[in-house]
């Protein structure tokens, strides 16, 4: 298997805040991986850290080989770099289709985005009923739709999903897990950020566990799910 | 409970603003009927009103023009430009002093009536839009993460360096704005009597507003900046160089203030270092008025604000008794500004100033 994304000994701070103490992970081609943790563990900063929106202080955060310090932010769509941020991040004011064109934003294949924005139509028919409308407007479910949508209109090599579950009624996040393995079967890597690990254990095929700014386990999903200690803390069973 | 309870819950600052509200338009109602029916102050034919109406929707284009630079910057920075005025200015002197007064001298003014107004435009909107990129890129880029405060003083410091280096280059003097003799006079069109210079602003204005209007929303640049005022990091992720957004801000709102800058000089034919300040502090008004962050807002402010400004005094003051009413045009404007952020400090159909996230 070959390393896509690999984090070495990442270290980062808000100010004086020491939010990630020496994270390392790596997510292989084709994978999914999932990077569970509680509240304020560290999570986003993370996925911030990986998008160059944020730099490390030390370590780094390697894609294919290479440094993604080297890289402004918005260099990384053309590199096959996608997020759906924590709270889908849609242009409220902007249309469902000015959202969809926006994340083709580097690309300049008109035909193959034209059919992109089918594909996506295809993958979530709510929105293609909505193209027209703002955003703004659309229900959280439809919100968090249109944001991997977005996302996928870049044709990432890699997609990092930051809690795509949050405030989601049950039904919908089954749903928007169910697109997370078709998005992956049809060749996409996904690291899946989620408090929401009975879910994200289910689709992933290993975990990372973070507490603090510390990986503190990681393992295969399928042993995660029956690791006491993620059973107690993140799965609720005694 | 008590009367003195009863005193105590009462919000003074709210009776204070009842009272405020009753006595403005008790003002204006009162003003409005002696003006039309007791006929107070001078007398006015149907068509001095027209000519009211008309210098009010043509001063108003030209703050709408101006406006829409202080409400794109807002959008994307929530930073107010106080140096915007200034952009304005340099189009105006620059293509004055450089071009116009040369052509004129030449004759080639009256030759080529519209060659000269076009390369007199391209060179106002060029020194515009280089000042404004320069100011944005020394002044303001390296304090987007500073407290709000620090870029706004900055931008007064950059109004008055802009204006010390205009007046060092060119002289503290009003230099005569040459206006092409076909310009001049009065055309008939619907029935209606214009002054030529006045027609021209209003439809080169609504042209501009409509063409940037379109810009904004229909090309991709113009929806990479929309992004960028609605959130940067989820913006650069998409791919948006941010940074280059924000620049072709400034640049479109100045090229807008160097449009204008012609037209004020066709209409007041003179220009001076000074020149930028009121307009500039009247178009921050218009954008204020329309709801600032908001682009039709702008335009429709800036419309408002010449219209109230124009028609204004002749109909309420000049009701209300007030002597030399056609020379309270600014008391007016600021007047209309500061009921404004008093009582509808969102603007006409913009979001509150308050709720929007820095
Ligand atoms: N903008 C910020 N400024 C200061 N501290 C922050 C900021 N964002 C996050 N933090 C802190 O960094 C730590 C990690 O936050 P975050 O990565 O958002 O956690 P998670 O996504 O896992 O909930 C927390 O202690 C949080 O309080
Ligand atoms: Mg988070």
């Amino acid at each position: 298997m070959t390393t896509m994304l690999e984090l070495n000994d990442v270290h980062a701070y808000y100010g004086k805040i020491h939010a990630l103490k020496g994270i390392s992970l790596n997510v292989a081609k084709g994978e999914i991986v999932t990077l569970i943790g509680g509240n304020g563990a560290g999570k986003t900063t993370t996925l911030r850290t990986i998008c160059a929106l944020m730099r490390p202080t030390s370590g780094a955060a390697m894609l294919n080989g290479e440094n993604l310090s080297n890289y402004k932010a918005s260099q990384l769509a053309a590199k096959g770099v996608a997020m759906v941020p924590e709270g889908r991040g849609v242009f409220s004011r902007m249309t469902v289709l000015e959202n969809l064109e926006m994340g083709a934003y580097h690309r300049n294949d008109k035909a193959g985005i034209l059919e992109d924005i089918e594909h996506i139509y295809a993958l979530f028919p709510r929105l293609k009923e909505r193209r027209g409308q703002v955003s703004g407007t659309l229900s959280g479910g439809e919100q968090q739709m249109l944001a991997m949508g977005r996302a996928m209109m870049s044709r990432p090599s890699l997609l990092l999903l930051d809690e795509p579950s949050m405030g989601l009624a049950p039904v919908l996040v089954e749903a928007i897990f169910s697109t997370v393995e078709e998005i992956n079967r049809q060749g996409t890597t996904i690291l899946l950020v989620e408090q929401n690990a009975l879910m994200a254990l289910q689709i992933a095929s290993r975990g990372y566990v973070l507490q603090t700014g510390e990986i503190v386990l990681s393992d295969s999903a399928r042993a995660l799910q029956r690791n006491a200690m993620v059973q107690k803390v993140y799965l609720g069973i005694e | 409970m008590t009367l003195s309870q009863r005193l105590r819950d009462i919000d003074w600052i709210d009776v204070w603003l009842w009272v405020f509200r009753v006595v403005i338009i008790l003002g204006v109602v009162i003003g409005i009927t002696r003006k039309l029916f007791f006929g107070a102050g001078t007398t006015y034919d149907s068509s001095d009103w027209i000519d009211f109406f008309i210098s009010g929707l043509s001063q108003g284009g030209l703050y709408a023009l101006i406006a829409l630079g202080y409400t794109m910057v807002y959008g994307v920075l929530f930073m107010i430009n106080f140096a915007h005025g200034e952009f304005f200015m340099s189009g105006a002197m620059a293509s004055t002093y450089l071009i116009a007064s040369t052509l004129a001298a030449s004759g080639f003014i009256n030759e080529q009536p519209i060659l000269y107004l076009v390369l007199v435009t391209v060179a106002a909107v060029l020194t515009s839009m280089g000042v404004s990129l320069l100011t944005e890129r020394i002044a303001y880029r390296p304090l987007r993460r500073a407290p709000r405060l620090v870029p706004l003083i900055t931008a007064i410091g950059a109004s008055f360096f802009w204006q010390y280096i205009f007046r060092g280059l060119f002289g503290s003097a009003v230099k005569a704005f040459p206006v092409p003799t076909i310009l001049e006079g009065r055309v008939n069109v619907f029935g209606l009597d214009f002054l030529k210079v006045r027609l021209i602003v209003i439809i080169v204005s609504i042209l501009a507003l409509i063409g940037l209007y379109l810009f904004v929303q229909k090309t991709k640049t113009g929806k990479s900046i929309r992004a960028v005022a609605e959130d940067k990091d989820v913006a650069a992720l998409m791919g948006i160089d941010v940074d280059r957004a924000i620049a072709t801000t400034f640049a479109i709102g100045a090229m807008m203030a160097g449009i204008a800058a012609v037209l004020w000089g066709l209409v007041f034919k003179q220009v001076i270092f000074s020149m930028g300040f009121v307009p500039g502090i009247k178009a921050f008004t218009a954008a204020v008025l329309g709801g600032i962050g908001s682009i039709p807002g702008a335009a429709l402010g800036g419309f408002f604000l010449g219209v109230i400004e124009a028609v204004g005094p002749p109909l309420i003051l000049e009701g209300l008794g007030a002597p030399g009413a056609h020379q309270l045009k600014d008391v007016t404007a600021f007047l209309l500004l500061v009921l404004v952020l008093i009582f509808r400090p969102q603007g006409i159909i913009g979001e509150r100033l308050a709720e929007k996230k820095a």
